[in-house]
């Protein structure tokens, strides 16, 4: 069975069930099934979650991609700056990235002033991070492959040859 | 005022027609009866057009069509099936298959030749061998042979007049495939008979089973074989209007001269966006075609479920389950589906006479859409028994 066809499915929409699955590629619903349980097992599959347009949905958010330099030391080296960085519940991803700074670390907060605190107090001040760049998100159009902006709507005529 | 010409008079409206105006009254409506494509083109295909044009590329373009497409696609079909199309003059560039279909057969028939057409078959080529004074001869193809053409049926309408036999698989409606023995059983009779074949493998890339059988690439095929093929289907680009004929120096050249007086040339906003196609949209177009295959398996399944026998069709994006066990003729299921439940599919016999008793259901159509016309079409049959 072809596991990367089962993970493409369900990473478009992960509410399909094994039995639509099973139909999608011609295979034994059971099959399915066992597949994808065996890839939550080893971690393939990490979780499923929604995505939700928050702007829609009415609630305030707001959030900042920080570049952060960092120097690492003996015994603090990269990761360990990230960990400490990305335990804080209110930050949303942290990348190891090359180019001018070292990590890429995106903050979701209720409010600038929340996030102005967050990256004051917390992130500034941690041991081996030298500086800090922070641009606030202002719209979002388009994120992990979906878009956030409404697109037009079909224009094929109902029925051709 | 005079009458229109006789032969534009005696050849019926296409059957799609009918149904396409009831349907435009209705609202909620799931359309089966879609034949193009779902997906918007690639974006990177759309964008190097948009690109070009900002660039002022807006004049016409050689007959032939430009340089660089007739280049990608010699190069295109050298390395996929070691096919050699010199592009300067045995690549022709047209609006559409369409165009490519009407002008070879006005390029090689003299009034009253004969073109042999196994049928169901695409609703255009009848009436193009018509209109280029042919004669179209049908031979028909059933369910319980998958929809393949019987080699020794064209045997048999053979006559002095017949000039050419007319091949498309994957096939629309069917979605049927062929087999190399098959094809070259067929190119084998061309042969015997000195007869063109006239190819039309615009659907060649949707191929699920197996691998698609070009047949230019058959023994003895490539200097009879005049081989069409387009970016409507494959990389969902059926409102550029954009397609090809291949084939011997000499026909394009015939062909190119009908082409040369009619249309001069085909859309340059088109023939760079194809360019683009041809070089950089495989991905893109592979990734539309997983779907395709994905959502053929969940018609099918939903077909035979609601009570309609269905062959699983190997090509194409179409569906054509046999609707006979309803006792309903397939004009009358199409209807009734569509006023009681709301789906749209075109009736079997649009596409020839051996298509009655079947319907044409297209899964160009998100599987949310096919899963609920799926419950629609099973409660509709239900409600037939009672
Ligand atoms: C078998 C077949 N040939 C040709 C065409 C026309 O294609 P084009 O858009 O290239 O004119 C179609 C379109 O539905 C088709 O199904």
């Amino acid at each position: 069975m072809d596991k990367q066809q089962i993970l493409k499915i369900l990473e478009r929409d992960a509410r399909t069930s094994p039995k639509q699955i099973a139909v999608m590629l011609g295979e034994e619903e059971e099959n399915v099934a066992a597949a994808i349980a065996q890839m939550e097992k080893n971690g393939v599959i990490r979780h499923y979650k929604t995505i939700i347009d928050w702007e829609k949905a009415g609630k305030e958010q707001v959030f900042v991609f920080i570049d952060v330099r960092v120097s690492p030391s003996r015994g603090v080296g990269f990761d360990d700056v990230a960990e400490r960085i990305y335990r804080y519940p209110e930050v949303h991803s942290v990348y190891l990235v090359s180019g001018d700074y070292d990590l890429r670390v995106v903050i979701e907060g209720k409010n600038m002033k929340d996030v102005a605190f967050f990256v004051a107090e917390k992130l500034s001040t941690l041991e081996g991070v030298l500086s800090t760049k922070s641009s606030f998100l202002l719209k979002k159009y388009k994120s992990d492959g979906d878009m956030f902006v409404d697109v037009a709507a079909e224009e094929r005529l109902a029925i051709t040859p | 005022m005079k009458p229109i010409s006789d032969v534009v008079q005696t050849t019926p409206p296409s059957g799609i027609r009918k149904f396409f105006d009831i349907v435009s009254q209705m609202q909620d409506v799931i359309s089966l009866g879609v034949g193009e494509p779902d997906f918007d083109t690639p974006w990177r295909i759309s964008e190097s057009c948009i690109f070009s044009l900002e660039r002022g590329r807006t004049h016409y373009t050689s007959n032939f069509g430009t340089p660089e497409l007739r280049k990608a696609i010699s190069d295109y079909w050298q390395e996929r099936e070691g096919l050699e199309y010199n592009w300067e003059n045995q690549i022709l560039i047209t609006v559409g298959v369409s165009e490519a279909m009407d002008i070879a057969m006005r390029a090689i028939l003299n009034p009253g030749d004969e073109i042999i057409c196994p049928e169901p078959c695409y609703v255009s080529y009848k009436p193009c061998i018509t209109f280029a004074g042919g004669v179209a001869v049908a031979i028909p193809s059933y369910m319980e042979d998958e929809f393949r053409v019987t080699p020794d049926l064209i045997r048999a309408a053979i006559t002095k007049k017949t000039k050419a036999i007319l091949i498309s698989y994957p096939c629309n409606p069917t979605g049927a495939t062929a087999n190399r023995e098959m094809l070259q059983e067929i190119v084998d009779i061309a042969k015997e008979h000195d007869l063109w074949i006239i190819s039309d493998e615009i659907y060649d890339r949707m191929t699920y089973d197996g691998k698609h059988i070009c047949i230019p690439t058959l023994t003895g095929a490539y200097d009879r074989t005049i081989f069409m093929n387009g970016f409507s289907k494959a990389y969902a680009m059926t409102g550029w209007r954009i397609g090809y004929a291949c084939g011997s120096a000499e026909v394009i050249e015939a062909m190119m001269k009908i082409h040369q007086y009619t249309i001069l040339c085909a859309p340059i906003m088109g023939q760079v966006a194809a360019v683009e196609a041809m070089k950089n949209g495989y991905a893109d177009s592979e990734a539309m075609i997983e779907e395709y295959g994905r959502r053929r398996r969940v018609i099918v399944k939903g077909l035979n479920h609601a009570g309609l026998k269905c062959v699983m069709p190997g090509g194409a994006f179409y569906a054509f389950p046999s609707v006979k066990d309803t006792g309903l003729t397939c004009d009358e299921f199409s209807e009734r589906l569509l006023y009681e439940e709301k789906v749209a599919v075109v009736p079997g016999n649009a596409f020839g006479e051996c298509g009655e008793g079947h319907i044409r259901c297209s899964y160009a159509t998100s599987i949310e859409k096919i899963e609920i016309a799926m419950e629609r079409i099973a409660r509709f049959i239900s409600k037939l028994k009672v």
